[in-house]
């Protein structure tokens, strides 16, 4: 349920227009804002739905690698991917502490997204039919993702900004691993070269989606530029990774299944980078909306754990309070 | 070191025998990765899954090594039929509920934390070093099991319930704890690895404590079931490997 501290601390707060502008010269000043600090209520809106999304991409995210634990095709990768899928579970656990200090509980923002009324990453809506699709979401999953992320180290919200450290440096680990996997693959044999080809192919263009809209099209991006909640725009972090991630393909051997894909001097100032086709939005919001391959198993894994598990939860706390009444009895009889 | 026959055999069998429980223990473990009933565990389940897999890879690795016929860890993990696994039956069991899961894992652990702590004191020095790392994880996993085991069985009626069944539907196979196969007894005479029946006692105890507070009965059993260590499974098992030796069975001799 929501707490208090969230329904009250935004009428608390004055928004006029001397405290909006006092907000936004700690904001230009670099200055972190904690979770006791006075903020808009727009601004901690915006944090709760960005942190609890991401708490919930972290969660949904832990089902298709899952889907290859128990067929890891050798011990060391079995441990390695399942310590991975962990490590996102711990990301989803601080990232949803992250979200607390703002006033909105574990359980609430859980309701939200087993309800659909809270939205995680649509690339996890993709399914994993083989082993070359673990290695996938690691390298072009994870490395879209710390494209997004490394940024959101310098965050304007303290707890989300700190939080992201940590995630950051395992997701890198994750993205290494990941391609490694790819890397094995595409120097297999000739069936393993098809397996990551075909993996690429699938999963080239839902990994570009996961930078969002078009800036043009992207309702939330300028008011979170402001607050430095976002430091980049979508275009430019898919920019970035299609930069980055395209040679780690010609290195191994891999074909980008993007026709259009070329090399263009002019691009980022003088740098250079790639030009590359156009994405199919009409997919993109199809799986936004629900229609994705994926949509309904994922959240019906959600509610099933959920459900299956509120039997356990219950006799937690039916224990405790026993204890709490037990220990309170002994302490009278002692006295 | 280098041992002579015929305990050699006996040694690299009972190493993979141990390697077995380890592994099939933790694959099933791992089975609870993403759907546990609250977040803590999907954490809990996999840590106490990792230290499982670590060990059946220590002992795996050992065992080939000990071999010296060209054979891996994962030819060891991967490559043999039902009939060839020496697990314990309680390991293979299914899941079940979490309240199965939980007792499955205190009652394992509590049989094999006080085995590695007399294994400390044998005569082999690399199974010394797993024991000593085994000792230190299998403790966490007593306690952490059973206190779920208490929460249930002192929970709501509901929980006190499922936790009664679980108690009915696992007691019947841990009496396998207790008893090495041939292999394992010839380590045993020649100081290789602690008497797993010694270990009976310790795992009474703890098994009381824990159900003292958990209000639960230990049972009288008729019928205890036994078989694993023999490679007589039941049919839980072999559904296990079909999943657990897919890639392998399906693209042989691959490098991954």
């Amino acid at each position: 349920m929501y707490s208090q501290g969230l329904i009250g601390s935004g009428s608390e707060n004055e928004e006029s227009e001397a405290f909006l502008a006092r907000f936004q010269a700690r904001i230009d000043a670099e200055e972190k804002i904690e979770p006791n600090d006075a903020m808009p209520l727009a601004y901690r809106k915006t944090l709760i739905r960005q942190i609890g999304q991401h708490a919930h991409s972290e969660i949904v995210g832990m089902l298709p690698e899952g889907n290859w634990i128990t067929r890891a095709p050798t011990l060391r990768r079995k441990m390695a991917l399942l310590a991975k899928v962990q490590d996102e579970g711990g990301h989803g656990l601080y990232l949803y502490s992250a979200a607390e200090t703002l006033g909105v509980s574990r359980e609430e923002m859980t309701e939200e997204l087993l309800s659909g009324r809270a939205k995680y990453s649509s690339i996890f809506n993709y399914p994993t039919p083989t082993w070359a699709d673990i290695g996938m979401i690691g390298w072009l999953v994870d490395g879209a993702a710390i494209m997004n992320q490394v940024p959101l180290c310098r965050c304007s919200f303290g707890p989300y900004a700190r939080a992201m450290v940590r995630v950051c440096r395992e997701e890198s680990f994750h993205q290494r691993q990941g391609y490694e996997i790819v890397m094995t693959l595409a120097e297999g044999t000739d069936e393993q070269k098809e397996m990551a080809q075909d993996s690429l192919n699938r999963w080239w263009w839902p990994a570009l989606m996961m930078f969002g809209p078009h800036d043009a099209d992207s309702s939330n991006s300028d008011q979170s530029m402001l607050w430095k909640i976002k430091r980049f725009t979508n275009d430019e972090l898919r920019q970035k990774f299609v930069d980055a991630t395209v040679p780690q393909a010609e290195k191994i051997g891999l074909k980008i299944p993007d026709p259009d894909l070329k090399w263009n001097p002019e691009k980022n100032d003088g740098a250079g980078g790639y030009d590359f086709g156009a994405l199919d939005w009409d997919e993109f919001w199809r799986v936004v909306k629900g229609g994705g391959p994926m949509n309904r198993d994922r959240i019906a894994a959600r509610k099933a754990a959920w459900e299956n598990g509120r039997w356990v939860r219950e006799a937690a706390l039916a224990h405790a309070a026993k204890r709490e009444e037990r220990a309170a009895t002994a302490k009278v009889a002692a006295e | 070191m280098t041992y002579a026959q015929p305990i050699k055999t006996a040694f690299v069998e009972t190493l993979i025998t141990l390697g077995d429980d380890h592994l099939i223990l933790g694959h099933r473990l791992s089975e609870w990765c993403g759907h546990a009933p609250m977040l803590e565990e999907d954490l809990s389940l996999p840590n106490m899954a990792l230290d499982l897999l670590g060990q059946a890879n220590n002992l795996y690795s050992y065992a080939a090594e000990l071999e010296g016929e060209g054979r891996s860890e994962d030819d060891i993990a991967f490559l043999r039929n039902a009939r060839q696994y020496r697990n314990l039956l309680l390991v293979e069991r299914p899941n079940g509920d979490f309240a199965h899961t939980v007792l499955r894992q205190l009652y394992f652990a509590a049989a094999m934390q006080p085995f590695w702590q007399a294994t400390l004191n044998c005569s082999d020095e690399r199974l010394n070093g797993f024991a000593g790392k085994a000792v230190k994880e299998l403790a966490t996993h007593i306690r952490h099991c059973g206190e779920w085991v208490i929460r249930l069985g002192d929970g709501t009626d509901e929980s006190a319930q499922r936790m009664r069944k679980a108690v009915e539907e696992l007691h019947i196979y841990t009496d396998e704890l207790f008893q090495p196969n041939a292999a394992m007894r010839i380590c045993v005479e020649a100081g290789l690895i602690a008497d797993p029946a010694a270990q009976r006692d310790i795992w009474n105890t703890t098994i009381a404590t824990i159900f003292k507070d958990a209000f639960l009965q230990v049972p009288e059993i008729a019928f205890p079931q036994q078989g694993g260590r023999e490679g007589l499974h039941t049919e839980a098992l072999g559904h296990l490997l079909s999943e657990l030796q897919y890639m392998q069975r399906t693209y042989p001799g691959m490098t991954w």
